[in-house]
């Protein structure tokens, strides 16, 4: 794959990636909004 | 007050059917599509700039202003945005927040249908040794519905009704229904697309042929990525990212805030908004742009990408390039492309539901069952002309009304009402109140001056579109006095069905069929005087274009089908314009009922 083309895309995802991820387990971590903490649904 | 009191059962269970609204079937087809046609790789700078411009601040504004209306006990557009403006006007923008969804929902069951036919057709080998034109052919033969594929009359018909009862059955179990779809179907849809990009990765050129000896998904990944700095500086491009951040997040239809207006008062939004985002993004650029061109340009060589990436690909392409990895794992993709097709379409039509549910509950009390079935039966009256006239043109025009300018339309009216009636200062403290990340304060300004000028950009991209999409051809020639030609994509030129008159006049041009035999024959011998093998690839996917256009231009039935496109979208357009007042009508007799009961906003 041409080198350029291999960085943008490379780049482009793991950017992506790693800030979808670093979310995600912000919000796991995020406190007392777990499970119990909601109201079943009707 | 409302009796409407559901609420999410736990944070993921929220992020997840917020993402499952925003993946949709363009997160595989419409974005790969869309970098290759603007710019390659360069194409995801302008997309990010737009997704951190427009994107997250419109996701922030409709997280907010869901949950700021469902702590009055408003579920649905209309009343969530009475409740922020004063004038009565609003409650009937928000009638947008309502016809959207089921506009939308109506074509859209349509295409998860396709979905979950092709699931079983893949199943039953239905595409085993099929050539990839016989592929193409069943695609077209299934939305005829005078044509049975399989032997069963109106299949499409069929599993379009089955599609929408799955619909309109997990509707009526309410939110937790919905929950229950995202926790499954998300992760199943990353599974599966996960297994796809994967093989789309590691293809290189395994896929080569005889009959396409050049074929490399290597070759799909350098046209997808190699940036061509130059169409930065063009509108068109900009324009497109836009177009596509805007599309891909779901925003302005209306569901997001339903969504949030389930939430606790002071739940977050700011994190949950940024979460959800950034989990459609992933699954678009990590996983979207992994998947159909590799897999296309591994088989049939990116010569044949290039004149024929688009929509038609997922149905009419992929199940022959499945074909070639044998009977057992050709089942398994098929399996994975179409069902991870069927989740990303479940989850967002599921959504659909929603707004409609959610008001009439509000307004009228009716009970979830009523609401869904309700639903169910507006959605099958208003869908069944996509699906028996599909080739008519009423599918395309409920898209473009509905499902693009629509959008649009109230995103643009829904951020000024926040920013400047609303007002910027109330909304940013509305926006971070139980935040559980510090949004920097840049945002605040950007929510108030840059997003809404950048929807008034695409609003006017999309009503003056110039001749070719040329922008800086079209302003040169407007500073030379020449004028401002449109294109027939223009909603100016759509109004008056340009394109269809345009080819109409074509086809009866005596000159159009010689002038296109002329043109193939120069590609032709263009084509054999050629030594390089890539090149020679090139030429003959043009020819083959250029021969099947000829081949269609000739064929009298496809002026018929024009000519009735003339009557039938106008009847599409009606339905459109009732459904729309219908919901109005329902949004005043709400009104003088709460006048009534003196529970009015204000």
């Amino acid at each position: 794959m041409n080198p350029l083309a291999l960085t943008i895309m490379l780049l482009a995802q793991i950017t992506i990636a790693c800030f979808t991820i670093y979310f995600f387990f912000k919000v796991l971590r995020s406190p007392g909004k777990e499970e119990g903490d909601f109201p079943p649904g009707p | 007050m409302s009796t409407n009191n559901q609420q999410w059962g736990s944070r993921i269970g929220l992020i997840l059917a917020m993402a499952g609204n925003a993946v949709g079937l363009g997160n595989f087809l419409r974005f790969p599509v869309q970098a290759v046609q603007n710019g390659g790789g360069a194409f995801i700078i302008p997309y990010l700039v737009c997704f951190l411009l427009m994107g997250i601040p419109l996701l922030l504004i409709e997280w907010s202003m869901g949950r700021f209306g469902g702590r009055f006990g408003n579920h649905c557009t209309p009343y969530i945005l009475d409740t922020m403006a004063k004038g009565r006007l609003w409650k009937y923008f928000g009638v947008f927040g309502i016809f959207t969804n089921i506009a939308v929902a109506a074509y859209y069951c349509y295409i998860e249908s396709w979905t979950m036919s092709y699931v079983f057709h893949s199943i039953g080998g239905t595409f085993t040794g099929k050539s990839q034109a016989e592929v193409a052919g069943f695609f077209n033969d299934y939305v005829d519905i005078g044509v049975s594929t399989t032997g069963i009359p109106y299949e499409a018909v069929i599993f379009y009704i089955v599609c929408l009862t799955l619909n309109t059955w997990i509707l009526s179990r309410g939110l937790a229904g919905v929950e229950k779809v995202a926790k499954i179907g998300m992760p199943l849809l990353i599974l599966f697309a996960v297994g796809l990009a994967i093989k789309g990765l590691t293809l290189g050129t395994s896929g080569a042929t005889l009959e396409h000896p050049t074929a490399s998904a290597i070759d799909g990944l350098n046209f997808l990525w190699t940036p061509q700095f130059d169409s930065l500086t063009n509108p068109k491009v900009w324009l497109a990212a836009a177009g596509q951040i805007f599309f891909t997040l779901s925003v302005g239809m209306g569901t997001i805030h339903c969504y949030a207006a389930y939430m606790r008062s002071k739940q977050d939004i700011a994190l949950n908004g940024v979460a959800a985002g950034f989990m459609n993004e992933f699954v678009e650029v990590v996983l979207g742009a992994s998947i159909v061109i590799p897999i296309a340009a591994g088989y049939l060589g990116i010569a044949w990408v290039q004149e024929n990436a688009g929509f038609g690909m997922a149905f009419q392409t992929m199940p022959y390039l499945f074909q070639q990895w044998g009977p057992t794992l050709s089942v398994i993709a098929g399996v994975f492309w179409f069902g991870l097709l069927f989740f990303a379409g479940i989850t967002s039509s599921l959504a659909m539901g929603t707004p409609w549910m959610g008001f009439m509950r509000d307004e009228f009390m009716w009970s979830q069952k009523k609401g869904a079935i309700s639903f169910g039966i507006i959605v099958l009256i208003l869908g069944m002309p996509t699906v028996l006239f599909y080739n008519y043109g009423v599918f395309d025009e409920y898209d473009y009304w509905a499902g693009t300018v629509s959008l649009v339309v109230f995103a643009l009216l829904e951020t000024i009402l926040f920013s400047w009636i609303f007002g910027i200062n109330k909304g940013w403290k509305e926006i971070n109140l139980g935040a559980d990340i510090k949004l920097p304060s840049i945002l605040k300004y950007i929510i108030k001056w840059v997003t809404p000028t950048m929807l008034l950009f695409v609003f006017i991209g999309s009503v003056i579109t110039p001749k070719g999409n040329d922008w800086a051809g079209a302003f040169s020639k407007l500073g030379s006095g020449e004028g401002w030609a449109l294109d027939n994509s223009s909603l100016i030129k759509q109004l008056g069905n340009a394109g269809i008159k345009e080819e109409i006049a074509t086809i009866q041009n005596p000159a159009t069929i010689p002038a296109l035999q002329q043109e193939a024959d120069a590609i032709k011998t263009a084509m054999d005087a050629e030594a390089d093998v890539k090149e020679k690839a090139k030429y003959q996917v043009k020819l083959e274009k250029k021969l099947g256009s000829i081949k269609t231009m000739s064929d009298p039935a496809h002026l018929n089908i024009l000519n009735k496109k003339l009557t039938y979208i106008p009847f599409a357009r009606f339905m459109l314009l009732g459904l729309f007042l219908g919901i109005a009508a329902l949004v005043y007799v709400a009104y003088t009922i709460r006048v009534k009961q003196g529970r009015n906003t204000p």
